[in-house]
């Protein structure tokens, strides 16, 4: 058994570790492409979304380097991401690609089910060894995002344009060779460490933008056309609230462990949203709010094309930008986005960022849908 | 007469590449409006020949702004001092022209804008995502299937006796619908009447929604030529919409205005080429990188065989060698 999985941002970091650490075989595909997409697009539906077709992509370019096994996280949310791992055993099938679909998730059955697909990947290992393991590789999460904060901190304010991406990027392939999750941690305090030491700007105080929207292609570099980094080279800090070890523990540990939430975000959204609606529209609504609450000059959406969870609070935003006075821009992704019409809208942003902050606010603004 | 100081804006967009030299009074000395035919080096070649015979001799640019979606590429060959986005560009010519300008609706060759200002700035923005329905290139190619010159293309709409109603969705279903309706006996002036009312329809749908839309409006972008489109913003509004003098060059003219702002917070000398750089060959070679997954397609400006420029790359190792290149 060959096991791989999708990718979305530094997700394969995590199960890296995980995978590691438990000594199962495994094959990290090809970070995300054009190639990728072009695969996954050939072979999915057209009206699915992006993260459908790349995970498709992903797939099928592990199975020719030999993969056999898919391991993947469910949802079990009202978004269709939850059907998603059906979705995809049935269109390999189709193409006669045989792999095995394991989805791991915390099941409504309880932990009966969860460790019979957690002794699928594992066989005969001992349960305190797959405890120890899944810790571990939370805590690597939560690191990894850790390091992915402090790149976007320090991007903004750097002297060298384009420094902190060379010491992040070279860490995004470096962590491939890493052992175990003891040697990714190493290699994430040596690379902040080598952040940390980044000539900065100490007295700029850059504009902030919070990023909100659709988990998958807010998290995924690739799909969001490497926005953080954009940003960054404009001089603004992007923050985004929606990480990889947040939906581990939020989604899978607080559940299985029987934890309360951390609802904040639905607190915030109530006045809005008062209900959870599918994938991430109640987040996004409520960390607009949070954002604004913050002090932040901006929101960037982002979502991919036909996300229906999405496109509901697209529609909610405007009224969060009046009430609180914020301006939100929308971007919506696809396998058809112009990277062109992409950089426009995001370097008038900025401008308007700027702006408001040089003339202070005035009055209301109304929606930037952004198309 | 001793020689003023000039500044110069230039604006390659999909359909046409413009050019404008201003005065240190903001005044518009020249302008050009030229279709970039899908060749944007040739163009501005073009451009920046004939201002040089025209007024060459006569003025001294201290400033240089790039703005349109060929910014980029406007930047390396002039040498811009500046290049921005056409949002804010056009943003900051509107409100040259019109002080107090709080809606700007642009219509170019292939997108349409909506930007709303307040107390002098950006307040919203917008941009069509969607579909080019509406834009330049569809009414072109409308007047081209009609065998009716574009620059008479208004003045039928405002001979219109009825009102039909044209899908405006989509360019394609436009136009077939204009098709259908003319098949079915409806008069020219009628139907091109009614595709501008569909135009407009489908630009405060798409572009407009839910943002208030407050007088002062300029409308501009080489659409605001068509009087019929005017018309017909100015009945499904209710207001009243102001075509500045210059409404095809605004971008170029709002570029040449931030190149000037530019300047003068700045002491170095501008990286303006000169007219007499267009003797230069320049050409543009897309090359596929396959040293990561990233697959990027990198683009090399190439002057006179050196390369001048690269970019397209998510790395930075394109765009900086051509840099490391220009110094050594």
């Amino acid at each position: 058994m060959k096991i791989t999985f999708p990718h979305m941002g530094n997700t394969y970091i995590c199960a890296k570790a995980l995978l590691d650490d438990l000594g199962i075989e495994y094959l990290i595909p090809p970070f995300n492409s054009k190639k990728t997409l072009e695969i996954g697009t050939k072979y999915a539906p057209e009206f699915a979304c992006l993260p459908l077709k790349i995970n498709l992509g992903n797939f099928l370019q592990a199975y020719e380097m030999g993969a056999d096994t898919i391991l993947i996280t469910g949802g079990c949310g009202p978004c269709r991401f939850g059907y998603y791992g059906e979705m995809h055993r049935e269109i390999l099938r189709d193409i006669g690609c045989e792999m095995d679909v394991i989805t791991l998730e915390w099941p409504d059955k309880g932990a009966g089910e969860f460790l019979h697909r957690i002794r699928k990947l594992t066989g005969k290992l001992n349960p305190y060894r797959i405890l120890k393991a899944v810790r571990e590789a939370a805590t690597t999460a939560m690191q990894a995002d850790d390091l992915e904060r402090l790149a976007n901190r320090v991007r903004p304010r750097e002297l060298q344009r384009g420094t902190t991406d060379r010491i992040y990027k070279a860490f995004l392939n470096l962590v491939k060779k890493a052992d175990g999750s003891a040697g990714i941690k190493k290699l994430i305090r040596d690379t902040a460490g080598e952040l940390l030491s980044i000539e900065t700007d100490m007295d700029f105080r850059p504009l902030r933008v919070g990023i909100v929207g659709e988990i998958y292609s807010t998290i995924d570099p690739y799909t969001n056309l490497n926005i953080s980094s954009r940003l960054g080279s404009m001089g603004i800090e992007a923050d985004r609230r929606v990480t990889v070890s947040g939906w581990i523990i939020e989604h899978m540990i607080k559940k299985a462990l029987r934890l309360p939430r951390d609802l904040s975000y639905a607190d915030a959204a109530k006045p809005y949203l008062g209900a959870m609606i599918g994938g991430h529209a109640q987040e996004t609504v409520g960390h607009t709010v949070m954002y604004a609450r913050d002090g932040y000059d901006g929101v960037i959406q982002i979502y991919p094309l036909t996300c229906m969870p999405e496109i509901v609070a697209q529609s909610i935003l405007p009224s969060v930008e009046k009430d609180f006075d914020i301006p939100v821009l929308t971007l919506i992704m696809d396998e058809m986005t112009g990277e062109a019409g992409y950089q426009t809208r995001l370097e008038a942003f900025g401008d308007l960022l700027k702006k408001r902050r040089e003339r202070g606010v005035y009055g209301k603004t109304v929606a930037l849908s952004g198309g | 007469m001793e020689k003023q100081w000039h500044y110069l804006g230039v604006d390659v967009g999909s359909v046409s590449t413009n050019l404008v030299i201003i005065d240190e009074s903001d005044r518009v000395i020249e302008k050009l409006y030229l279709r970039t035919g899908g060749q944007p080096i040739s163009a501005m070649r073009e451009g920046l020949k004939m201002l040089s015979e025209r007024v060459g001799s006569k003025v001294r640019i201290k400033g240089a702004g790039a703005t349109g979606s060929g910014r980029q590429l406007a930047g390396v060959i002039i040498g811009a001092d500046v290049v921005k986005n056409e949002i804010t560009a056009h943003a900051v010519a509107a409100q040259k022209v019109v002080p107090g300008v709080k809606t700007i609706l642009e219509i170019g060759g292939q997108d349409s804008k909506i930007i709303i200002l307040r107390n002098g700035i950006v307040y919203d923005f917008a941009m069509n995502t969607v579909c080019a329905a509406g834009t330049g290139s569809f009414l072109d190619r409308q007047a081209a299937r009609l065998n009716i010159p574009i620059s008479e293309f208004g003045s039928y709409a405002l001979k219109a006796t009825s009102s039909v109603r044209i899908a405006g969705r989509c360019a394609v279903f436009a136009e077939s619908d204009m098709i259908h309706k003319q098949q079915t006996g409806h008069s020219l002036e009628d139907i091109i009447n009614g595709l501008c009312e569909a135009l407009v329809r489908n630009y405060l749908n798409n572009l407009a929604k839910s943002k208030d839309i407050e007088e002062p409006i300029v409308f501009q972008g080489g659409v605001a030529a068509n009087i019929g489109i005017a018309a017909a913003f100015e009945r499904a509004l209710g207001k009243k919409i102001i075509i500045p003098g210059y409404y095809d060059v605004m971008g170029a003219y709002g570029a040449a205005l931030i190149a000037k702002e530019k300047m003068a917070s700045s002491n170095s000398p501008s990286a303006f080429c000169g007219f007499q750089a267009i003797e230069n060959e320049y050409r543009a070679k897309s090359i596929e990188c396959h040293d990561c997954s990233n697959q990027c397609e990198v683009i090399e400006i190439l002057s006179n065989g050196e390369p001048i420029a690269r970019w397209g790359d998510r790395c930075g190792k394109w765009s900086e060698l051509a840099r490391n290149s220009e110094v050594g």
